[in-house]
């Protein structure tokens, strides 16, 4: 009994002093990527093909999520105002619930599953193809080579798409509120510009899109770095991607929720 | 005497070393497991050197240990006379500028065109103009024979024409040291004896030294000059493709001649037919 009990308790050191060992890699990785960001700013260009890879080609999905979003909202939110005399308000339910919370945590949990995923194989994929190994042996840093300007491209991409969301997501709401149910395009508009503050709401829906476009980047890197080089090892830090940011995005989107909005 | 002059004469250029690479008593381990034990070699200038043995003997490892990827847990590891455990980040760069890798299936990079994947170096190590970096990457890809898929993507590549690529990356530079990590696996023999070709060729008219890791054995004795023959992380044995071809040595004559069996046996240990079958007296 004592012999179990100490496997036991082994079992959960080695699973303990494994996490904090792979922690304090992925730390290393990422001080790493900062230091050696030189290249991708001296370069620039090699961060501008990740922006159209991890930016552009979201366009899509992130536009068709925005304004099905917006357009859900907008049905909700009539819905329930229009039982307390309130459905001009619309609009301003519409555009705080977008700049303050969905515009940047679904447009990052989509970036996380679109982008995110695809530079975790894309790395792992090289590694598993020894390009990595290639790269080192031509003398090319393949941190400030492949990794720099891939981070930098998602995280200026981030906030970017995220505000593209909300935006398409107001006009989705404006769609059903406004042209299809009938609600006055004038009380709409001007309701909405008096609730929203540009400080407290956009600039913050803002700092939150940053935060969690490196929180999905760097998580998305280091998989794809730290992959077994087999199809089982890419296959697994894919998921494992997808999984960890969207995990990160909530819990840094209720810190972040807390220190903005509550004063917490 | 202008500055750099003195600097000259303070130090003299040393004379060429006989031997390019000197391999003296490396020892390896992944965590607890040793890969290679007690390891001794040497690589002549200007020569093609082989490293044969079975797959996990630890032909690959000594290879990342001569480019500087690995570091070696006891012995030392010298290229052109430099220990390479100890160089820095920027020394071990500088003198992997100077070597060449040709990996197992071409490491191509897949989002990059063939003059692409050939440029690379040039671009990220020299600030030839592009008209320059145009000349020299169609000179070596006509010395592989390629200059005509310059255009091409990897992926509408065949596995020869892939590693033919490669091979015009790795001499990029015209590096002094030329590694090859398997070169002829998965080829058919055209593609084999187009490689081989090449690697002769390249290797005498760039004056370089090159290193083979293998397991091809009679393409190999046909083209290297010199043979070390690895088993379970030692050197076994060594010398002249015909010293090799005409060994006695049990090990090498069943490699060499790929006999099923031998010191290496046919059936992996285990518990007795038998007894697994449960028959005869065991089993009854």
């Amino acid at each position: 009994m004592p012999e179990r009990i100490a496997g036991y308790l082994r079992g959960i050191g080695h699973q303990v002093v494994g996490g904090l060992w792979r922690l304090g890699y992925a730390s290393r990785f990422f001080a790493l990527t900062l230091l050696r960001s030189a290249v991708s700013f001296r370069r620039f260009h090699l961060v501008m093909r990740e922006l159209y890879f991890a930016g552009v080609l979201s366009l899509i999905i992130i536009v068709v999520s925005g304004l099905f979003v917006g357009m859900v909202l907008g049905l909700q939110g009539y819905e329930t105002l229009q039982k307390y005399g309130a459905s001009d308000a619309v609009g301003t339910l519409v555009a705080l619930s977008l700049t303050r919370e969905l515009g940047p945590v679904v447009a990052a949990l989509l970036f996380a599953s679109r982008a995110g995923s695809a530079m975790t194989a894309e790395i792992g994929l090289m590694k598993a193809t020894e390009q990595i190994s290639a790269m080192e042996m031509m003398a090319v840093d393949p941190i400030a080579r492949v990794v720099g300007p891939r981070f930098w491209g998602g995280l200026i991409s981030m906030p970017l798409l995220a505000a593209i969301f909300s935006a398409v997501g107001v006009f989705g709401g404006y769609l059903i509120a406004v042209v299809m149910i009938g609600v006055d395009a004038g009380a709409f508009w001007s309701q909405m510009q008096n609730a929203v503050d540009l400080r407290q709401d956009i600039v913050n829906g803002v700092i939150k899109s940053v935060v969690f476009g490196v929180a999905v980047t760097a998580i998305a890197l280091f998989e794809g770095y730290d992959a077994p080089p087999t199809a089982e090892g890419v296959s697994g830090a894919t998921t494992r991607t997808v999984v960890t940011s969207s995990l990160a995005i909530l819990g840094l989107d209720f810190v972040l929720t807390a220190l903005m909005f509550t004063g917490v | 005497m202008p500055a750099g002059l003195i600097e000259l004469a303070a130090f003299p250029p040393r004379p060429p070393m006989e031997n390019l690479v000197e391999i003296k008593d490396v020892n390896f381990s992944y965590d607890v497991r040793p890969v290679l034990k007690g390891i001794n070699l040497t690589v002549p200038r200007g020569k093609i050197v082989a490293i044969m043995g079975l797959s996990g003997c630890g032909k690959t490892t000594l290879l990342r240990l001569i480019g500087g990827t690995l570091r070696a847990s006891s012995g030392s590891v010298e290229v052109a006379g430099r220990v390479m455990g100890e160089l820095g980040q920027g020394d071990l760069y500088a003198m992997r500028r100077r070597m060449g890798m040709l990996f197992q299936f071409g490491a191509l990079f897949t989002d990059m065109s063939v003059f692409d994947n050939v440029a690379f170096q040039m671009r990220e190590h020299t600030r030839l103009p592009d008209s320059m970096i145009q000349d020299l990457v169609l000179m070596k890809l006509h010395a592989v024979g390629l200059r005509g898929a310059q255009h091409m993507m990897p992926s509408e590549l065949s596995g020869g024409m892939a590693r033919r690529v490669a091979l015009a990356r790795a001499i990029a530079l015209d590096p002094m040291l030329i590694m090859y990590d398997e070169p002829f696996t998965g080829l058919d023999p055209i593609s084999m004896g187009v490689i081989s070709n090449l690697m002769r060729s390249l290797n005498d008219a760039l004056g370089a030294t090159s290193i083979v890791v293998t397991h091809d054995v009679q393409e190999s004795l046909k083209l290297v000059d010199y043979v070390y023959f690895m088993a379970d992380g030692a050197v076994v044995t060594h010398g002249t493709p015909d010293d090799i071809r005409k060994s006695d040595a049990p090990f090498v004559h069943q490699f060499v001649w790929g006999e099923m069996d031998g010191p290496l046996p046919f059936h992996y240990p285990g518990a007795a037919y038998a007894r697994d079958l449960e028959v005869g007296p065991a089993g009854a």
